[in-house]
């Protein structure tokens, strides 16, 4: 009997807690949407937040250009030799432009650039509302009748939606810059075949797919990263906690979302009859 | 005093936070006059800020009312809440300055907010109007918050907090972690701003127990969730009421 009742306990405590677990995740899931729909309705409500949003745009997406064309720099180059060292195997190496140009303009150029923007900046305003918070600023925005989530959050979820396909577009052009520098210059394979070989198999839609990936990774990391430092307590340490589960859960939703989305765009091409 | 009329009233303030297992507000009873200076008084942990969180509309009670100035703040939905805080200015314990901002902009903000009827150069004169107000020296006025000493932030928080003459001003904890020449000069900025504006309501909440007698008119102690008793300073000095006592005698020997 005892070993029964033992084995009994052990799966209610295991049923508990995946329970537990899981009402705990549907009820934060909703808190961030109730958020995100409340954040959204303001975004174009009076009074106007247009300098607050041009502010955010300056943070995220002006100071972010210098890292994303260093990332985007190298990644084509490093793309570009693994594939160049791959497809000379097969005399391929005149593919080398256009398979580096459809992974960084449908997958790496969206994800990384989210992931960096979201590690940078993201952290940055997990940080930033944490400290308002627990600094008692936020209450003292409240209590001065100003709608703090109109002030605070749809101005930063505005700037990083329009910011983020603009510097993947960076990424995209610095990455196929390192690209043609390998393969030009670095390989010596021919110049006019590496652009024409490009022009010939990437269409305007694979690059608007991955600006419409990084829009929704924009959007995504603001909505995470504001909700989880409004929201901070428990002073510096909360501050840390935030900025810290702001950053991870950012970063681990926009991997989990490219696989949606990739299948959402899949799906729409089909609906469409778009080849 | 000769009020007619209370700008705070709360009838039975109930509240939980943990759905009705435990209660930090158990029934508090208060009536704050209007144009006085209450001081909300009481031992750590007794609900004085979930009070005062109530009166600002942060926090909704679980049973019970909260009127200001005639106004039940139940009836009121966000927007309308927040339209209604421009009524309160709050200087918070740790003077809550947006640190992003100089002292002048941290004034300013406030009337770009709400008095978008008025040019900028009319903002500016207002704000440094307000500083001069409060006794904070021009040449400060375009340094930030982490650039200014402990008492000038308060300065600028209340400066802040008097920027769209409001109709109550509240003090929540203003004197904590002072030293006790600042603690006073704190003192006497909210006893002077209260007698240079009358009509305004001031609402003190605090722990030091000296500076509720000397400037306050009205005093509200609480213990465990309820008001244990409210009224002038003298009355505080002659009840009967053995905890009110202990605190008197424990507070003013202290000082």
């Amino acid at each position: 009997m005892a070993v029964v009742d033992k084995a009994a306990g052990a799966v209610s405590w295991v049923g508990d807690f995946f329970i537990g677990k899981t009402r705990r995740f549907v009820e934060e899931t909703g808190k961030v949407m109730i958020f995100f729909s409340e954040s959204a309705r303001l975004i174009f409500s009076k009074p106007s937040r247009f300098p607050e949003v041009i502010k955010h745009m300056e943070f995220i997406g002006n100071e972010s250009i210098a890292i994303i064309s260093l990332t985007g720099a190298f990644t084509g180059l490093a793309l570009s030799l693994q594939i160049y060292l791959g497809f000379k195997m097969f005399n391929a190496v005149n593919m080398v432009g256009p398979v580096v140009a459809l992974g960084i303009t449908r997958e790496l150029g969206p994800v990384l650039t989210g992931l960096i923007v979201a590690a940078r900046a993201g952290g940055a305003m997990a940080a930033r509302l944490g400290t308002m918070r627990v600094n008692e600023q936020i209450d003292a925005l409240d209590v001065m009748g100003v709608n703090t989530k109109q002030y605070l959050i749809s101005p930063r979820m505005l700037a990083a939606l329009i910011c983020m396909p603009l510097l993947t577009a960076v990424f995209d052009f610095v990455a196929m810059l390192g690209s043609w520098f390998l393969c030009v210059k670095m390989v010596q394979l021919d110049e006019a075949i590496f652009w024409q070989k490009i022009r010939d198999l990437i269409e305007v839609k694979h690059i608007n797919e991955g600006l419409f990936k990084s829009a929704v990774f924009g959007l995504f990391f603001a909505l995470i990263c504001t909700y989880r430092g409004f929201n901070t307590t428990g002073g510096a340490k909360g501050v840390g906690d935030a900025t810290n589960q702001g950053v991870v859960q950012s970063m681990v939703a926009i991997i989990i979302l490219d696989y949606f989305l990739t299948n959402l765009i899949r799906l729409y091409y089909n609906i469409a009859g778009i080849s | 005093m000769a009020n007619t009329s209370n700008a705070v009233v709360m009838r039975d303030v109930k509240k939980s936070f943990d759905g009705g297992k435990d209660f930090v507000l158990k029934g508090v009873n208060l009536e704050i006059p209007k144009g006085s200076l209450t001081a909300i008084i009481g031992f750590s942990g007794t609900g004085k800020s979930v009070v005062l969180k109530h009166l600002l509309g942060l926090y909704k009670p679980t049973s019970g009312t909260v009127e200001v100035l005639g106004t039940d703040l139940a009836t009121l939905d966000d927007n309308q809440l927040t339209e209604f805080r421009r009524k309160f200015g709050v200087l918070f314990q740790s003077a809550a300055l947006f640190d992003d901002m100089t002292v002048l902009e941290n004034v300013c903000f406030p009337l770009f907010e709400h008095r978008r009827d008025l040019k900028e150069a009319q903002v500016l004169r207002i704000a440094e109007e307000k500083l001069k107000e409060v006794g904070l020296d021009p040449k400060h006025n375009n340094k930030l918050p982490s650039q200014i000493s402990g008492g000038m932030q308060k300065r600028t928080g209340l400066a802040r907090a008097l920027a769209l003459d409001p109709e109550i001003l509240i003090y929540d904890e203003p004197t904590t972690g002072l030293d006790p020449i600042l603690t006073e000069m704190v003192d006497n900025l909210i006893l002077s701003t209260h007698k240079s504006r009358p009509g305004t309501t001031s609402i003190m909440v605090s722990h030091d127990l000296s500076a509720a007698f000397r400037i306050a008119d009205h005093i509200a102690m609480l213990d465990s969730g309820r008001v244990l008793l409210f009224g002038t300073p003298e009355d505080f000095f002659n009840t009967d009421i053995e905890l009110v006592k202990k605190f008197v005698n424990k507070g003013m020997r202290h000082q």
